[in-house]
């Protein structure tokens, strides 16, 4: 192995039933240094990953670790770690209902002389780590306490920790918002400074050019080159990773078409709230009409939406659907209205993991139907294949289990489940988190062809310029209150985000 | 080579295997003895009735048969197990036996009440069980064996109550039925194949297997996605109570009395390892019903051929665990991992020698 590399892995090859998921790819990290792997939902950035740390047994090829003289085998993610590699995955694996300092130190707890837990003493070390990072975090308290971000950082703070030679983050910063980012961009580098070599998988590419120095990019399973950053300019990355030229987003949406307002109302909401989560709000909707929330993480604009819906019961107000004033007790009411949600937590409230992609998919016009009314095996392939075929869901059979499914073919999946009951109104909770751009600009020209088609949406995106580029009208939530609206003439990247920021008296 | 491997892979393979193996001891057994080698499988006609090996463990393996059905649906939706159905089913004895011989009486030969009226009630109360353990876990968020917990112990002594503490007597005829035989079919078979018919056709023609699986593996996403995750757990549960009732009703008949100690002690272990036994995971989720109702019957088999090998009823439990030890082993995940890893190398190895 060359000097000043820490990992190399040379023609790594892996087969899933039916599809080839890695054909001798190559990966070489030098010691402090930062590199990028890239690539479209399904090119093999988590399968390779999975073959660093042993969750997957690759078929051919080798992998070479600094300090040891020949390729290492790691049986599992504790045996990688061992030999230097710790992951961070783009979904927090820690048990939400232990102790932050207990997830820290799990596995690896601080003993005392009698072989028990030292507890006092993880506790210490806990928040020693916690100040160390700047983490405002009490490390007795339950994970869960915590939001999703604190709790990925809690997650990178416990592979920090373990003294790595090589650090792999798999989108570690979905969930983050600009702020925790920068936060983290900061340990990269003091990370990086300490020779600690890093492998970051993020779809953002604003994200690739602030911090990494070299960037491997990924497609369809095989390598398509090795770069330093400089030689890669955006639009090249892009390209290398689509396979063609970039599709111009910009001209998503037609211009004029903004003005909605005169269309019939869909959704009326006056005074809804949910305790804790959502203060009272006021929303009209109309036909054919995208209404974009935004607002900072934890600011409420999910919880807003998952009032009207009845994901979370509304404590208080009225809410009329075209015109007539509904209750809505739970998420069944709400979609016999017309209505669908796709939540933002794909794996918690969307994919149902041990079910078949058909089964997934034709969930909610089962339920729709009701459970004396079963749809037929034959209706069910129908259905499903059509909306495989219509967002080419890359699967290897439409009996293929969905958690064995890359992120971004989940949520085509789930966005099919929604589609295939014909909704009306539908609610699209951060449906491009986590995945490609390619899929990310299927999803936003989907949107504006839903509405083109008269349906009604509401779209929320931690992504500003996503949503400039689809929404005909912004509703901006702060500390869990709606604080105003913008109107599209009105609509661009600054006032977007000074609205967002707040603390402008004029406003 | 190819039509072995698909065969192994079906998800039943693994059931019907293990249901095959406990009967080729059977057959071994047999050999050794010197009797007729397939002694087993013989069915004749004894005393107007049908007689046989095969016969006996079907019939009495009716009661987990049928507590199999309601475990496996309790199992998939709600990742926990019911312990209370073998209590539930003494709970169904003390009702029936103390309204069809009339409170405080310990023998009769007359009903007291219409016998339909008897089997109705003590059904009904099953029912009303199997709703009280789906309440607290579906809408009380209580852990499933801490929620049947309650009516595991307290189940038994209330039918104990009802009966003052006494083994009820119905030496009535048509209350016999049910335990003993129509025509030359034991009725517990009958019984039992009816319920598993009707479940199946259930789970056939009605959406209910797909929720029962989707709330089992995500009840947060089922929610969300319209289904109503708390009422499918109720549901299950109740079905549960019922079969226990069920079960409760043959159970009884067959000894045409409330003993209310021993009916259905310890089943609800039984009615557990068939769903094992069965190839479904005790986690909840995907759920095969044929391979529990298999997993009954294997249960069943393996307690009729110890006591046909002269295994003392109080030595049968430590050779029945053997038995399902074995069982659960070749069913684990390792072991089929092992298979599968040599199956690869054995291929390869085909493939460098053709090269």
């Amino acid at each position: 192995m060359e000097a000043g590399v820490v990992l190399q892995a040379k023609g790594i090859c892996m087969t899933f039933p039916g599809v080839k998921a890695l054909d001798d790819v190559t990966l070489t990290l030098k010691k402090g240094e930062i590199r990028a792997l890239m690539g479209e939902n399904g090119a093999g950035k988590s399968t390779l990953i999975k073959c660093l740390t042993g969750v997957n047994k690759f078929e051919a090829g080798e992998i070479y670790l600094e300090g040891f003289d020949k390729p290492i085998v790691n049986r599992d993610t504790m045996d990688a770690q061992k030999k230097g590699i710790s992951t961070v995955y783009q979904e927090v694996n820690l048990c939400p209902n232990l102790s932050v300092a207990e997830n820290l130190y799990i596995g690896r707890e601080p003993l005392t002389k009698l072989g028990t837990i030292n507890r006092k003493e993880m506790v210490r070390k806990a928040a020693a780590l916690m100040k160390e990072l700047e983490l405002d975090i009490d490390v007795t308290k339950n994970l869960e306490d915590y939001s999703l971000a604190l709790q990925q950082m809690v997650a990178i703070a416990r592979a920090v920790d373990m003294d790595s030679k090589v650090l792999i983050l798999d989108e570690p910063t979905s969930s983050l918002d600009d702020k925790e980012v920068e936060k983290l961009f900061t340990m990269m580098r003091n990370l990086k400074a300490k020779g600690v070599g890093i492998i970051f998988v993020t779809h953002f590419l604003e994200q690739v050019y602030a911090v990494c120095d070299g960037i491997t990019v990924l497609r369809n399973g095989t390598l398509v080159g090795e770069y330093e950053i400089e030689e890669l300019p955006r639009v090249k990355l892009v390209a290398a990773m689509m396979g063609k030229d970039f599709d111009d987003l910009a001209s998503i949406k037609k211009e004029g078409s903004g003005d909605k307002s005169k269309e019939p109302l869909v959704i009326e909401a006056k005074g809804l709230s949910h305790a804790g989560t959502i203060k009272p709000f006021d929303l009209d909707i109309h036909k054919g009409e995208v209404v974009g929330l935004t607002g900072l993480l934890g600011s409420g604009r999910s919880e807003l939406a998952r009032a009207i819906y009845g994901a979370d019961r509304a404590q208080t107000g009225t809410l009329k659907v075209k015109g007539q004033e509904v209750k809505i007790k739970n998420p069944i009411d709400a979609m016999h209205l017309g209505m669908g949600l796709l939540p933002d937590d794909r794996k918690a409230e969307g994919i149902i993991g041990d079910l078949s992609v058909r089964e997934n998919i034709i969930l909610a016009v089962q339920a729709k139907m009701g459970i004396m009314k079963k749809l037929s095996m034959a209706k069910q392939c129908e259905i499903a294949d059509k909306y495989i075929d219509l967002l080419q869901i890359k699967c290897a059979s439409r009996e293929t289990l969905i958690k064995q499914l890359s992120g971004g073919n989940q949520q085509k999946c789930i966005l099919a489940r929604w589609l295939a009951t014909n909704p009306d109104f539908l609610i699209l909770d951060e449906p491009t988190r986590g995945i490609d751009i390619g899929t990310k600009t299927e999803i936003q020209k989907l949107v504006v062809k839903l509405a083109d088609e008269g349906k009604s949406l509401i779209f929320i995106s931690s992504e500003i310029e996503e949503m400039l580029r689809t929404c005909n009208r912004m509703a901006v939530l702060r500390d869990g209150r709606k604080v105003g609206e913008i109107e599209e003439r009105d609509m661009n990247q600054m006032s977007v985000m000074k609205a967002i920021a707040g603390g402008d008296k004029n406003e | 080579m190819s039509s072995w491997k698909k065969l192994t892979q079906k998800r039943l393979f693994l059931p019907i295997f293990s249901m095959i193996l406990v009967m080729l001891i059977n057959v071994v057994y047999d050999i050794a003895c010197g009797n007729m080698p397939f002694n087993f499988f013989v069915i004749t006609i004894r005393n107007e009735v049908l007689y046989g090996r095969l016969i006996d463990i079907l019939n009495r393996g009716s009661e987990i048969a049928i507590l199999a059905i309601g475990m496996t649906l309790v199992v998939s939706s709600s990742g926990g197990t019911d312990i209370s159905v073998g209590s539930v089913m003494s709970l169904y004895a003390g009702v029936c036996c103390m309204l069809l011989a009339g409170f405080g009486n310990a023998n009769v030969s007359e009903y007291h009440t219409p016998l339909l009226v008897g089997i109705g009630a003590g059904l009904l109360v099953t029912l009303v069980c199997g709703l009280f353990n789906g309440f607290l876990v579906a809408y009380m968020n209580i852990q499933p064996m801490v929620a049947t917990l309650i009516l595991w112990s307290a189940g038994r002594a209330i039918g104990l109550l009802l009966c003052n503490s006494q083994i009820v007597y119905v030496r009535v005829e048509s209350f016999q039925v049910l335990g003993s035989y129509v025509g030359f079919m034991p009725t517990p078979i009958i019984v039992a194949a009816v319920c598993v018919a009707v479940a199946a056709l259930v789970l056939r023609f009605t959406a209910l297997g797909t929720y029962i699986q989707s709330v089992g593996i995500n009840k947060r996403a089922s929610r969300i996605a319209g289904f109503n995750s708390a009422k499918i757990i109720l549901l299950c549960y109740a079905i549960c109570g019922l079969c226990a009732g069920l079960a409760g009703m043959v159970a009884t008949s067959r000894i045409y009395s409330a003993d209310t100690n021993n009916i259905g002690l310890n089943m609800e272990l039984d009615a557990i390892l068939s769903v094992a036994l069965g190839g479904n995971s005790l986690g909840g989720g995907r759920f095969n019903l044929a391979g529990s109702i298999i997993g009954a019957y294997t249960i069943q088999a393996i307690t009729t051929t110890l006591y046909s090998l002269g295994v003392s009823s109080a030595q049968a439990p430590v050779f029945k665990a053997i038995v399902v030890i074995l069982i659960v082993v070749i069913q684990s995940e390792p072991v089929k991992a092992y298979f599968k890893r040599r199956n690869a190398k054995k291929i390869a190895a085909k493939g460098a020698t053709q090269a």
